[in-house]
């Protein structure tokens, strides 16, 4: 293991950025997002959640995808994927445990099959530096998915406390990356981690929602949680906004559109949202007409149908973004407690 | 508080027991102190998870366009704010005013939970307030922290009073403030073209178009919003950083213009903490200074600067130029 003095990590930033691209939490406006890494940038380890989460990094919230140049009778096609060779690679730093667990979550539809090869480029191209939670807070629940938040894994490991950054590579990547920051790292610190790690497990064992039971959520009550009556109830006050969605870190839904340039057409996707009424929207209309079945669809999602499509994995890692941000509070915890069964209450 | 909210309950519990109304709109408890949501309760058993405490900062009028429709009548708690929006669905034709009960409740300043967890409040499990003192029990201690700097930026300057002079009130006492909510408008005024263009770009570059400033908007009731509309040709969910946002954000604020109430929803819910209610309140300004003194919301008739013409109005060429009194 080893370790660099917090005053020193500007110096290692500009070291990675030397070769690689930095996407690193940085503060702009007030609020804490990941962001290209430059001179001057603010940036923010000590943030436990950024409003945006990391998914961004290779699933972007808006990209093109192709574009069509039409010259009279002429089409010509422009394929943006031919641009990604001459892209540097990138460092995606600062990662938490929750977050990296989506990464996962997102890899099983992204690199499953059909393989969506701009998701993957990104993903070949990008190492990815996480980083232990030391200062959890009460909507935080990735306990319950078997998430460690002191031990993330990733190429590298980091941990942080008021002096040093810790410091453990995991992978080749992780190696190769240690290697080119290895001037700026000293040995140590396998004390203080393993301190931190203690007392920060402490903190999770006391977290409100750190046990809740989810064995009700399984494929074969499918049905019977489909048609729970608590529903209508729980999403009455759902402004079917895409809050809940957008700083969802495993939420992956997206829409493909043509733009109208002068030139021809470009072809973006975009992240759409369950929760919006033109959500799949077909030529005989829309197949959720209301927002009680938008807002199931979400949950459901969640807790029911990837686990049925995914072994069993959840594509919920309760790292509570949307327990904080719901405009009206609502919550994939409030379902859990509404549906979840007795050992909920 | 806790006294306003028996009060409120036994109301609620009576209109709902005599049948008077089939439904009640108000807030129902969360998992904490601290996240209480919007609800509707149909019986007095419901009422068991009825709550009203220092969280409860969403305004319920915009629930009534949906809640009001069903059969019978819809009783519903309004904060002062809240009478306006009201006031102005009722104006606007997009609330029946004879199927709903208004019940106006005092608020005193909601507070804000991020603001309280950025003063480095976490765990927490019980608030309460005491005048100016926020008492916060946490898991790891007691915290008291100043009222004025916890509260949500739409109660920061406001002095609204309840505009529902026939309903009944539950009422706390209410000290007269002394608050300018143009302060930071008059900032923005005085910065360079530059300057601004810089500030709202900054705050515009972190919106994540979720529309949730949209959607919970009172101003913002078209059934189906053009933005939404794949027919309009406009539809677009795409977050674009370069000029995108800026125009949904100025298209919206135009459209809510004269119509907007300034109840500071859409600042209350953007979860990049976008100061919204800034472009509405430049809009609530210039009409101030353009067409005399107006504020939406605080009756149910009348006619409107914007949707009204005088002799006497100002000439468009004279506010482009800059040279409108
Ligand atoms: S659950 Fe909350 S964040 Fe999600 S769409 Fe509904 S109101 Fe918006
Ligand atoms: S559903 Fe909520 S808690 Fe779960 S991963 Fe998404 S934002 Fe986080
Ligand atoms: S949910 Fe777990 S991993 Fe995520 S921020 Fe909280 S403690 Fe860290
Ligand atoms: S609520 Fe905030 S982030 Fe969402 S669309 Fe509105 S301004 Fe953008």
């Amino acid at each position: 293991m080893y370790r660099i003095s917090k005053e020193k990590l500007n110096d290692l930033y500009a070291k990675i950025n030397e070769t690689s691209g930095l996407y690193i939490p940085v503060k702009r406006a007030g609020e804490v997002n990941y962001a290209v890494w430059g001179e001057g940038k603010e940036v923010s380890l000590e943030t436990l959640k950024t409003v945006k989460s990391p998914k961004s990094m290779f699933f972007p919230q808006t990209e093109n995808m192709m574009k069509f140049k039409t010259d009279g009778k002429n089409i010509e096609v422009i394929d943006v994927r031919e641009q990604f060779d001459e892209r540097r690679p990138f460092v995606l730093f600062g990662v938490k445990a929750c977050d990296y667990k989506a990464i996962e979550v997102l890899d099983k539809v992204f690199l499953g099959d059909p393989v969506d090869s701009y998701y993957k480029m990104r993903r070949e191209t990008t190492t990815i530096v996480t980083l232990a939670c030391s200062r959890p807070e009460e909507s935080c629940f990735c306990k319950v998915f078997d998430v460690d938040a002191t031990a993330p894994q990733g190429d590298v490991t980091t941990w942080l406390d008021a002096e040093y950054l810790y410091w453990q590579a995991n992978t080749e990547k992780g190696e190769a990356l240690t290697a080119l920051v290895q001037e700026l790292l000293e040995e140590g610190g396998e004390t203080e981690v393993a301190t931190q790690q203690a007392q920060t497990k402490a903190v999770i064992e006391r977290l409100p929602f750190s046990n809740l039971d989810l064995s009700r959520f399984t494929p074969e009550n499918l049905n019977a949680l489909f048609n729970e009556k608590e529903w209508e109830e729980m999403s009455e006050a759902c402004l079917g906004c895409g809050t809940c969605t957008f700083v969802c870190p495993t939420c992956q839904c997206f829409d493909i559109r043509d733009f109208k340039t002068n030139e021809g057409v470009i072809r973006y996707r975009c992240w759409d949202s369950c929760m919006y009424s033109d959500f799949t929207l077909m030529a005989h209309g829309n197949s959720r007409t209301t927002q009680m079945q938008r807002f199931r669809q979400r949950f459901m999602h969640k807790l029911v149908y990837y686990p049925s499509q995914y072994d069993g994995t959840y594509s919920c890692v309760g790292c509570g973004r949307c327990v904080n941000k719901c405009p009206q509070n609502l919550n994939i915890v409030k379902v859990i407690k509404t549906l979840g069964g007795k050992n909920n209450d | 508080m806790k006294e306003v909210e028996m009060k409120m309950l036994e109301r609620a519990k009576a209109l709902l027991e005599s049948g008077e109304v089939a439904r009640v709109v108000a807030w129902k408890k969360g998992d904490f102190c601290f996240d209480p949501s919007p609800a509707v309760f149909e019986s007095v058993e419901e009422l068991d998870t009825f709550v009203y405490d220092w969280f409860c900062g969403a305004n319920l009028s915009k629930y009534l366009i949906q809640i009001a429709k069903k059969e019978g009548k819809t009783a519903v708690f309004l904060k002062p704010c809240d009478t306006y929006s009201f006031n102005q669905l009722v104006k606007e034709h997009r609330i029946d005013r004879e199927k709903v009960y208004v019940i106006a409740v005092e608020c005193l300043a909601k507070l804000d939970v991020e603001k309280m967890k950025a003063k480095g409040v976490s765990m927490i499990e019980s608030v309460e307030v005491v005048d100016k003192d926020v008492h916060v029990k946490t898991a790891y201690g007691e915290e008291t922290l100043y009222k004025p700097d916890v509260v949500l930026t739409k109660c920061e300057t406001c002095n609204k009073t309840h505009q529902a002079k026939d309903e009944e009130i539950i009422l706390h006492e209410r000290p007269e403030r002394d608050v300018n909510r143009f302060a930071e408008v008059e900032k923005l005024e005085a910065m360079t073209e530059d300057e601004r263009f810089a500030f709202w770009r900054n705050q515009l570059s972190k919106c994540i178009r979720c529309n949730a400033c949209r959607n919970v908007c009172p101003a913002c009731s078209c059934v189906k919003c053009v933005f939404d509309n794949p027919a309009s040709g406009i539809s677009a969910k795409a977050n674009d950083d370069q000029f995108e946002e800026q125009l949904f954000h100025i298209i919206r604020a135009f459209h809510v213009a004269g119509r907007c109430t300034d109840c500071g929803e859409c600042s209350r819910v953007c979860p990049q903490n976008i100061p919204l209610h800034l472009l509405n309140r430049k809009f609530i300004k210039d009409i101030d200074g353009l067409y005399g003194e107006f504020q939406a919301g605080e009756t149910t008739e009348g006619k409107t600067p914007l949707t009204s013409f005088t002799e006497g109005d100002v000439e468009p060429k004279d506010v482009f130029n800059g040279e409108a009194k």
